[in-house]
């Protein structure tokens, strides 16, 4: 079926504002978006940039907007849209670099605020594993799916608002180790989450859960953190 | 200008070895990780089903039936001392990544879960062995996540989207790389005592495959122009369970969980290939089933795929038949909520792109390109070795994909990947700090990246007569129909015409994008010179190879020739000539046999 792209451009070397190109191209409805942005880079115009790939959901490089919401092009297809006209847009919130690519640094630093690693300096066992059951391994199994894509954070609007916000993916990581019984820093990442930038800013919009690639139920993720701080000691608050 | 940078150890590469390697290096050394990449979105981070290591946390299991398994999966071809020290290591590599913080999926007891896979199997019994330790169906994920996040916190050095088109030599030892930064399109000349390629594989010059669009060789193909041999090239291991057309990949875990493969008469077919262990059999094994199935018109409808079945009735009916039990004695049944925890992705996958929910349906299957066994000849700990006599190339360093130990000889089992990336990036890591603190640096010649600007620029300013896609389509059909699972003296004569055609064609080739920021046009086109490269290297060597091993099927030679050909090729590339020599394969306790499953 003939299925119209339209795709916005911004060329930094040029100088040009923003605009749209738009493509026609010949699509199957099983086609995924990516396969259509390899065609139009391929066949139509190689000056084309954009992300990609392992081309089935896990790797995460190219969530962006594809009518209007966010998703990655490599995990949605023709048929799914429902209409034969796509208008692929970059990520919003963060600064276009060219095209479909965005500066994913400001993202990654909102990560690394809530310290996204195992903390526990007590000797673990000598040639064995530290013991989980699976029940407490469950407490924090879906925020362990989390590709850093960024589609939940770019759907935000409390983060459109305001960047310093560390949205919905930085607590997501922070919830998969404050839940994780090994770990030993759920204190100073509560304290990080805390703050104005932190969880309550978040305004329940659900937008990041319906964003996310992975199924993760980031509200509710974000909730079971709000949760968290609210039972801290009230001598580990401020 | 040419930015200039200094390190003790560069790492090229931020997947699982990369991670790996640099983790151990800049715990002693200065340490950079140049990735063209950002590192989460690395190849590693899309394998499923687990990593193998003998824990014994459900069963009797032992490192040396974990060795032996790996021996015979390899045909032979594998090199044993190092097999030995991988399936050793394995154990507390596994230990050492749930100490980092990896989430295993776990026993009612707590410890680390374990589930059968291709090829490994209890010694004494040959029934499948519970080896593969997992976090649900994506350990490559947790483990390139885990180590990412123990990078952050120690504060790794990374070079995000710096993509390495260069290695330096002088004196015969490492002086440094040069890499494009793809944000400005500017040179970057990195200084380095040591260099650890740890690039992944080469699945793209396949029409189907299993790979990442960025699996396009880079590491092979830098060192392959400067003279640094490419070994076992013609072992590339094709995957039996791809999905159908898109070649995604469905772990081996949906058969270790009892899914089975199925033919156009409802056959479990696999019995008639491997009477013993059946689906479970090593994956060229599997493959080479598929692929006769359908040859002999019993694909599904007569097209060119078979089903994956794991809805539960179809296991549990085949695990009654094959008198498979649980730990406790007990009979194995499942139920659709037992399966769904177990692959999740899996269904996720088959829903988004086959509409197919694979509890309800069973999954439209065909063999797939999945795994590189060759690559940069290293030994055990990571450094390269430069000929057949075993002469190391002092600060060179490989680990992972690319690499080539061998550990996986003529077919890599299931689980195994990540088992080496994991002990030898550690490795590699660890031997290239302790080299770069006795070693000085090596001076940069003055037109240290001359090589690459000239190459950069003919794709800019080239003639123009050429697209890169097409060639790149015509390589990937090319190697699809006559580099693939099964292999003829006139198919791979073919594909050698062929490919040295293409080769001259790519230098035509005149990249329309001519801006600097994310020239992506450019670096593709990059890349498929790369691939061009080692797919030469790769029909060159599989037509020297009058036998059939692994995953190396010569029609025309159907036979393993033990007395001819266990030895490991090396392949050297100069112009358009590949010129071949051999080494021998290390024995150690398990003397070559007739290979069944």
């Amino acid at each position: 079926m003939l299925t119209t792209l339209k795709i916005y451009r911004y060329d930094p070397e040029n100088g040009g504002a923003p605009h749209y190109d738009t493509f026609t191209l010949e699509a199957q409805p099983t086609d995924r978006v990516l396969d259509l942005l390899e065609r139009v880079r391929d066949d139509h115009d190689g000056t084309l940039a954009f992300r990609r790939s392992c081309a089935h959901g896990v790797c995460g490089s190219d969530a962006m907007r594809i009518n209007g919401r966010n998703y990655l092009a490599c995990k949605v297809l023709v048929k799914d849209l429902g209409t034969t006209e796509i208008t692929i847009e970059p990520l919003l919130g963060l600064p276009v670099k060219k095209d479909l690519v965005v500066d994913m640094g400001p993202f990654f630093d909102h990560y690394r605020e809530v310290m996204p690693y195992l903390v526990n300096d007590e000797e673990p066992p000598e040639g064995k594993e530290r013991l989980q059951t699976p029940a407490e391994r469950e407490l924090f199994d879906d925020t362990t799916k989390c590709i850093l894509c960024a589609a939940c954070t770019t759907s935000c609007p409390v983060f459109w608002a305001n960047g310093n916000y560390q949205g919905p993916a930085a607590i997501v990581n922070a919830h998969r180790f404050i839940f994780d019984s090994r770990d030993r820093a759920a204190e100073p990442r509560l304290a990080v989450l805390a703050r104005q930038t932190g969880v309550w800013s978040c305004r329940t919009a659900f937008n990041c859960t319906e964003a996310c690639p992975r199924d993760i139920k980031v509200t509710q993720a974000i909730a079971e953190v709000k949760r968290a701080l609210v039972r801290r000691k009230p001598s580990a608050r401020r | 200008m040419t930015q200039k940078h200094s390190f003790d150890v560069i790492v090229v590469g931020g997947g699982g070895a990369g991670l790996m390697a640099a983790l151990f290096a800049s715990q002693t050394a200065k340490t950079a990780v140049l990735s063209k990449l950002h590192p989460v979105r690395s190849h590693t981070g899309a394998a499923q089903g687990g990593i193998g290591a003998a824990l014994g946390n459900l069963e009797e299991d032992h490192w040396e039936w974990h060795a032996y398994d790996t021996v015979k999966g390899s045909d032979y071809l594998g090199d044993q001392d190092a097999i030995e020290f991988m399936c050793q290591e394995a154990i507390r590599a596994v230990y050492d990544l749930e100490h980092f913080g990896l989430p295993f999926s776990r026993t009612p007891d707590g410890r680390i879960a374990q589930r059968p896979f291709g090829g490994h199997t209890n010694n004494a019994t040959g029934k499948p062995v519970r080896r593969s330790c997992y976090a649900a169906d994506r350990t490559g994920h947790m483990i390139l996540q885990t180590l990412y996040q123990q990078c952050v916190r120690r504060e790794t050095i990374f070079f995000d989207e710096f993509y390495v088109l260069d290695l330096l030599l002088e004196n015969g030892a490492v002086a440094g790389v040069v890499a494009l930064e793809l944000a400005t399109g500017e040179l970057h000349l990195f200084q380095a005592k040591a260099v650890i390629f740890a690039t992944g594989g080469h699945g793209r010059m396949w029409e189907i495959t299993s790979n990442a669009y960025a699996y396009t060789g880079d590491g092979v193909a830098v060192t392959l122009r400067r003279g640094i041999p490419a070994e076992d090239m013609e072992f590339f291991q094709f995957h039996p369970t791809g999905i159908y057309k898109l070649g995604i990949l469905i772990t081996e875990a949906v058969r270790g969980e009892g899914g089975v493969l199925i033919n156009d008469k409802g056959e479990r077919f696999m019995e008639h290939y491997a009477p013993h262990i059946k689906d479970l059999a090593s994956r060229d094994v599997v493959s080479r089933a598929l692929h006769l199935e359908m040859q002999a018109g019993r694909g599904i409808g007569g097209q060119r795929y078979v089903y994956l079945d794991v809805r539960p009735e179809t296991v549990n009916h085949y695990a009654a038949l094959d008198g498979r039990t649980r730990p406790d004695g007990s009979p194995y049944r499942v139920t659709a909520e037992e399966i769904q925890a177990k692959i999740p992705d899996i269904i996720d996958f088959c829903r988004t792109y086959l509409g197919v929910d694979p509890v309800k349906e069973p999954m439209p299957v065909q063999p797939t390109a999945h795994y590189a066994m060759g690559g940069i000849p290293t030994d055990i700990n990571g450094r390269v070795v430069g000929d057949e006599r075993g002469t190391v190339v002092p600060g060179l360093y490989a680990a992972g994909e690319c690499a080539c130990v061998s550990v996986h000889g003529a077919n890599r089992l299931g689980t195994n990947s990540l088992v080496d990336l994991i002990v030898f990036g550690k490795a590699a890591g660890q031997d290239a700090a302790r080299y770069a603190a006795g070693a000085g640096f090596q001076p940069l010649p003055a037109d240290a990246e001359d090589f690459a600007r000239q190459q950069l620029e003919h794709l800019r300013h080239g003639a123009g007569t050429e697209r890169p896609a097409e060639i790149r389509r015509e390589m990937q059909r090319l190697m699809f129909e006559q580099v693939g699972v099964f292999r003829t003296q006139e198919g791979l004569e073919q594909a050698v015409r062929q490919l040295q055609d293409l080769r001259a064609r790519c230098r035509q080739v005149r990249v329309s994008d001519q801006g600097r920021a994310y020239n992506y046009e450019l670096v593709n086109t990059w890349e498929l010179g790369n691939l061009l490269d080692l797919a030469l290297v790769t029909a060159e060597s599989a037509l020297a190879r009058r036998e059939s091993r692994g995953a190396h099927a010569r029609e025309d030679f159907p036979r393993r020739d033990d007395e001819n050909w266990l030895r490991h090729t090396l392949a050297r590339l100069e112009g358009d000539r590949v010129t071949l020599s051999y080494k021998p394969v290390t024995i150690t306790r398990y003397q070559p046999r007739e290979r069944t499953y």
